[in-house]
This record gives structure tokens, C-alpha cells and sequence, in this order.
């Protein structure tokens, strides 16, 4: 029972930062429906600038995280400007492919700057030494309360933002109806690039947070293609439409594969995601959360 | 897609000359000319691996050869029958383990002849694995299929690592097999390799080269560009769409096998996620749903590390973080430039070059 309730809890701090990957795909998905698959590899690109401060140059936990943060705003702009805005009305499949493209640029960006064979360990925001409880330790350390209340924080920021101010009622317009929205005199364009400016720092964001987690993680490949996936497999179990459901896929996906990992194997971690992936697309093409939406003619 | 005639092209249609006026009954019969440039082509490899050092078959030739398999049988995919795969590299690692499997266990030290039935065995049990993941793959479109696919290329190398699967599938460092003999003292191993492989790539593209112009290529074509006005022709648009992954993950499998008897170990991480994403650049820059792009493309992809190395010497960078990383990014430029700018491929071009120089030559 003890066991159960130590891997339910460390399923609940992975599966908030499968969350936070989930929003940015969710984020993006709203506003351009495209899914970003470059989006593993702009959280890693963020992760390695971040990582080369705080390792290399002694800069503060913090400021690296404001500094990777800022970065994944730069990045998300200009890959919306540069990259995405001429596919953004074409055939899915050449947006698909041309996020596949940013995916492995700034794979081999990372290996030509960082080097793609030496993984690196980041420092957790936190201690890492379980709470105890009795004379038990639990599988959960500050470091996991820190990660629940950061994605908390900004699962909050982010309903702030989207339904409380000017701003994120323009947003929603745009990706709602770009052209109703363009003829009331929203710049569309401009908010689309923000939309992606910001999910990209989301997911900086989760980089950071997920590079604390264990030791070597900061690679240029690897783990950071499966956080991909998993937060991909969290969008999908929430219907890729909904942040609240990304949310919840998240947590599901987390506990779920928290308890895999150790009742089953903790070898194969990608396949249970591959299973629950397919299993739920097998009784929801669209997702669990998504309304039924109907395929245009 | 990208494959749709262009408008001049249509109008020029009409004025133009068939294949069957120009070439007479080899136009006429498609079987018998993609038969006859098959055999062109076999013997022109021929005379290339003769021609090749040991050294240059087993760094070009050979490596081209089983990528080409793959990644026409991923062309069609894509660009026939619409649908996107990120999971090749897991069919094609379906087809070298199978093949790695099936040699350890023939006891003898296994002659030639036995490398046919390994192969075919290779190429059945990937088309039923993408049988089954085209069966999955029917229901999804676009996005949710690249995702799916996606975490099928990263989930499937993992299963070597799995508790009871472990001991058969070696792990990771893969399961080792024996050279294949030459059958004469003529040929050295590295030849004997690249004639393997070449007679897969010949089979392959004569296969589907003529898959696409039958019955069911026309019908995965209706597919891609009208789901709806394809299935009111009659067309059974899931059955097709299982077909094409059927097809694609059997041409994966048959370059999985003969990548391992090439490289003479299947391991997992020869079938890592940059394994099929080269695939997709290949199949990209070639053109899409074109054979002849799948063979540029192929070519490209193989030799792109080469060239990378070449050029970083050339510009005295010693640096393997560089050299090992320059054909990553040259893949990221080419998928997302190909797509804003030049979405025909090469293929696209070199069509567009030959119908100006035919229109100037017949002027």
C-alpha cells in the first residue's frame, strides 16, 4: 500500500511536467492547428542554454530559468514567422513535415554547439531527498512539490491570461476565426506568432523542470524525443483541444506509467506509452476530452 | 500532396505525345518496360560494384541500396496513398531482427540459397506488423498519425530491453550473425554484400514501380486526394490505406534484414528515431511519391555524412561535435525548406528541366 501510494505520488510530479509539455502542444494546436513535433527539440535547445549558464558560467537556478524561458520566446516567434506561416494553410502533412525539420535542426544545432554524445546532468531547483513520514521516506521531495506548484502556477497564469484579459480574448478570436477575427481588427498574424512564443516558453519551461528530474537527462536526443512523446500522449488522452484535458492526461499518463515502470519493467517506458497512445486513439480517434468534431468534405 | 499536376502540365497534356507513341510496344506494356529498365539498371549496378574498391561498395553502394528499399517503400506511403510515417525505422528493425533471429537459429553455417527464404520470412512478418499498424493507423489522420508513429519509432527499440525478452533480442548490444559466404573466390564479402543489396533495391523499385501504375496505385492516388469522392467510386478507403502500410513496412522489412547481414548484428540502435526521420528527408528531397526522388534521396541521405566529413576537412575544423552533427542539420533545412520552397523535390525539377528541353527540341 505504501509502495502504491509512493509511486502514485511520484507518477503525480512526472506526469505535471507531461502536462506542462501538453499544454504547449495544446497552445499551439489551438491557435495553428498544427501539433509542433519540433517541440521536444525546442524545449532541449532552451534546457542546453540554460544548462551552459548555470554549469559553465555559475548563474543562479532562476535566472537560468528566466533566461531559458525568454529564449523558448524567441525561438516559438520565430519559428511560427519563419517556418510555420507559409504552411499554416496548406495540407497537414507539410506542416507535420516541416516541424519535423525544425525537430532535427535543432537537434544538430545542440550536437554541433554542446556536443550529442556526452549526457549532462542539470541541477534540481530543489532538494531531492524524499520527505519522511514516520520513519519512511516518501518518493516525494521538495524538488516534486516545486514542480507541482510551478505547473500549478501556471496552468493559472495561463486561464488568467486566455479568459481574463484583452489580450487572451483576442487570442481566442484568432484561433477561433482568424477571418471574423481579422475583419473586427485583430491582428491575427502578430497573435498567432505570440501564441506560438508563448507555448514555447511553456514548454522551456517543462525542459527545465523535467532536466531536474534524474541525472544525465541534458542530451541532445534521448530523453527529450520521449518528453515529446509523452506530452503528445498526455495532449491526445485530453483531446489536443483542451488545456484542462491536458492537464488531466498528464496526471493520467504520469501515474499511469509511474506504476508500469515498477509492477511491470522500467526498461520499456516508451512501449507503455506507445499502448495507452494507441488505446486511446483506438476508442477516441480525437482524443477523450475532444468534442466529436466532424470531418469536412 | 505535392504530386498533383500542375495546371500548365495538364494543358500541355492534350498536344503532347503518349509514352506508347514514342516508344512503341515498350510503352505500351508497362510490366515489360519497368522489366527491361530493371534489367538495365541490375546491370549497370553490376558494372558499378566491379568498378568500386572493397572500400567504396561498402560505404556507398551498399548502404544506398537498402536505404533506397525503405525509403520507396515509405515514398509510396507518403506521397501515394497520403498517409505520414515516422515509424519505418521500427518496421525496418521488424524485418533485421527477423532476419537475425532465423540465421542464429539455422544451425549450419547457413549457405546462400538460405538467405532468400530469411528474407522473404523478414519481409512477411514486417508487412503483418504494418498490417496491424495500418489497421491502428486507418482511423488517424494527419497529426495524430505522425504522433502515433512517432512514439512507435521511439517505444519500439526499447522492447530488445524488455525483462523477458531481453535474452532472444541480446539487449542492446543486438544479436550477432554470420557473414554471408561469397560464392567464389571472385567476389569478396564487401561485394557479395553490395550484390545482395543491389538485387533487393532492383526487385523493390521494379515492384513498386509497378504497384504504382496498377490498379491499386491509381486507387491509392484517388485516395489521397479525395477520401470522400474515393470511397463513393467504390474505392474502400481503410482497406487501401492498411494496404499501403502493408506494403510500405514489407520493402521496410526487406531493408531491415539486409542491413543486418550487411552490418552482421541487429541491434536497437541502428533503428533509433534519426533512422526514420532520414527516411522522411530522404523520401522528401527526392520528391515526393516519386521512385526515381526515392533514389536521389537515398543517395543524398547515405552520402551527406561522407560529404560532412569531406567538408569540415576542407575547411580544417577538427571538430567531431561538427562533423558528426553538419548532416542533422542539412536533413532540418532540406524537410523544412523542401516544403516551403520546392515541395516536387529533385524529381520535381528534373521533370520540369525535361519538359523544357522536349518542348524546345520538338519546336
Amino acid at each position: 500500500m505504501f509502495r502504491f501510494l509512493n509511486l502514485t505520488l511520484s507518477g503525480v510530479s512526472n506526469g505535471m511536467i507531461y502536462a506542462a509539455v501538453a499544454l504547449a502542444l495544446v497552445m499551439i494546436w489551438r491557435a495553428t492547428r498544427i501539433v509542433n513535433f519540433a517541440q521536444g527539440a525546442m524545449l532541449m535547445f532552451t534546457t542546453f542554454i540554460a544548462w551552459d549558464l548555470a554549469q559553465r558560467h555559475g548563474v543562479n537556478y532562476w535566472v537560468a530559468l528566466v533566461v531559458a524561458m525568454v529564449s523558448g520566446l524567441i525561438v516559438g516567434g520565430l519559428a511560427e514567422r519563419l517556418l510555420v506561416r507559409p504552411v499554416e494553410t496548406g495540407p497537414p502533412l507539410n506542416a507535420v513535415i516541416v516541424t519535423l525539420g525544425l525537430f532535427i535542426f535543432l537537434q544538430g544545432l545542440a550536437g554541433m554547439i554542446w556536443g550529442s554524445s556526452q549526457a549532462h546532468s542539470y541541477p534540481p531547483g530543489f532538494s531531492i531527498v524524499g520527505y519522511q513520514v514516520g520513519n519512511r521516506t516518501l518518493l516525494f521531495a521538495p524538488n516534486d512539490l516545486y514542480i507541482v506548484i510551478a505547473v500549478a502556477l501556471l496552468v493559472l497564469v495561463l486561464y488568467l491570461l486566455f479568459n481574463q484579459t484583452p489580450v487572451g480574448l483576442r487570442m481566442r478570436a484568432a484561433a477561433f476565426n482568424p477571418e471574423v477575427a481579422r475583419l473586427l481588427g485583430v491582428r491575427v498574424g502578430r497573435l498567432l506568432t505570440a501564441g506560438w512564443a508563448l507555448a514555447a516558453a511553456v514548454g522551456a519551461l517543462a525542459g527545465i523542470l523535467a532536466a531536474g528530474t534524474q541525472p544525465g537527462y541534458v542530451i541532445p536526443s534521448g530523453p527529450f524525443d520521449a518528453l515529446l512523446v509523452y506530452g503528445f500522449t498526455a495532449a491526445v488522452i485530453g483531446g489536443l483541444d483542451s488545456p484542462v484535458g491536458a492537464v488531466i492526461g498528464g496526471l493520467v499518463l504520469g501515474i499511469l506509467l509511474s506504476w508500469a515502470d515498477s509492477y511491470i519493467d522500467n526498461n520499456v517506458e516508451g512501449m507503455y506509452a506507445l499502448l495507452i497512445l494507441i488505446g486511446v486513439l483506438m476508442v477516441r480517434p480525437n482524443g477523450l476530452f475532444a468534442r466529436q468534431r466532424v470531418r469536412r468534405v | 500532396m505535392a504530386q498533383q499536376e500542375t495546371p500548365a502540365g495538364a494543358l500541355v497534356a492534350p498536344k503532347s505525345t503518349t509514352r506508347s507513341d514514342r516508344f512503341g510496344v515498350i510503352g505500351r506494356w508497362t510490366l515489360l518496360r519497368h522489366t527491361l529498365l530493371a534489367l538495365i539498371g541490375f546491370g549497370l549496378l553490376l558494372a558499378l560494384i566491379e568498378i568500386f574498391s572493397d572500400i567504396q561498395n561498402a560505404t556507398w553502394m551498399t548502404p544506398i541500396a537498402y536505404t533506397l528499399c525503405a525509403a520507396a517503400g515509405l515514398t509510396l506511403l507518403v506521397g501515394l496513398s497520403g498517409q505520414i510515417s515516422l515509424g519505418n525505422g521500427a518496421f525496418m528493425m521488424v524485418g533485421a531482427y527477423t532476419t537475425a533471429l532465423l540465421l542464429e537459429h539455422w544451425h549450419t553455417s547457413h549457405g546462400n540459397l538460405q538467405l532468400i527464404p530469411v528474407f522473404a520470412a523478414s519481409i512477411v512478418v514486417a508487412a503483418l506488423f504494418g498490417g496491424v499498424v495500418g489497421l491502428a493507423g486507418a482511423r488517424l489522420r494527419g497529426p495524430y498519425l505522425a504522433g502515433a508513429t512517432l512514439a512507435l519509432a521511439i517505444g519500439l527499440p526499447q522492447v530488445v530491453n524488455y525483462q523477458h525478452l531481453s535474452a532472444q533480442l541480446g539487449g542492446n548490444n543486438g544479436i550477432a550473425i554470420l557473414a554471408p559466404n561469397p560464392p567464389s573466390s571472385s567476389f569478396d564479402l564487401y561485394r557479395w554484400q553490395a550484390l545482395i543489396c543491389c538485387v533487393g533495391a532492383v526487385i523493390t523499385l521494379w515492384f513498386l514501380a509497378n504497384t504504382a501504375r496498377s490498379r491499386i496505385g491509381r486507387s491509392f492516388r484517388a485516395v489521397r486526394d479525395d477520401e470522400v469522392a474515393a470511397s463513393l467510386c467504390g474505392l474502400s478507403v481503410a482497406r487501401l490505406q492498411v494496404l499501403a502500410f502493408v506494403i510500405s513496412a514489407a520493402c521496410a522489412g526487406l531493408a531491415g534484414g539486409l542491413l543486418a547481414v550487411v552490418k552482421l548484428v541487429a541491434g536497437p540502435g541502428a533503428f533509433a528515431l534519426a533512422l526514420s526521420l532520414g527516411l522522411l528527408a530522404a523520401v522528401v528531397f527526392g520528391g515526393l511519391g516519386s521512385l526515381a526522388g526515392a533514389v536521389y534521396g537515398s543517395i543524398i541521405v547515405v552520402l551527406l555524412p561522407e560529404w560532412s566529413q569531406d567538408l569540415t576537412n576542407a575547411l580544417n575544423i577538427h571538430s567531431d561535435k561538427i562533423t558528426n552533427n553538419l548532416p542533422l542539420v542539412v536533413y532540418g533545412v532540406v524537410l523544412a525548406v523542401a516544403m516551403l520552397a520546392v515541395p516536387n523535390g529533385v524529381q520535381g525539377a528534373v521533370v520540369r528541366v525535361r519538359r523544357m528541353v522536349m518542348a524546345s527540341i520538338r519546336r
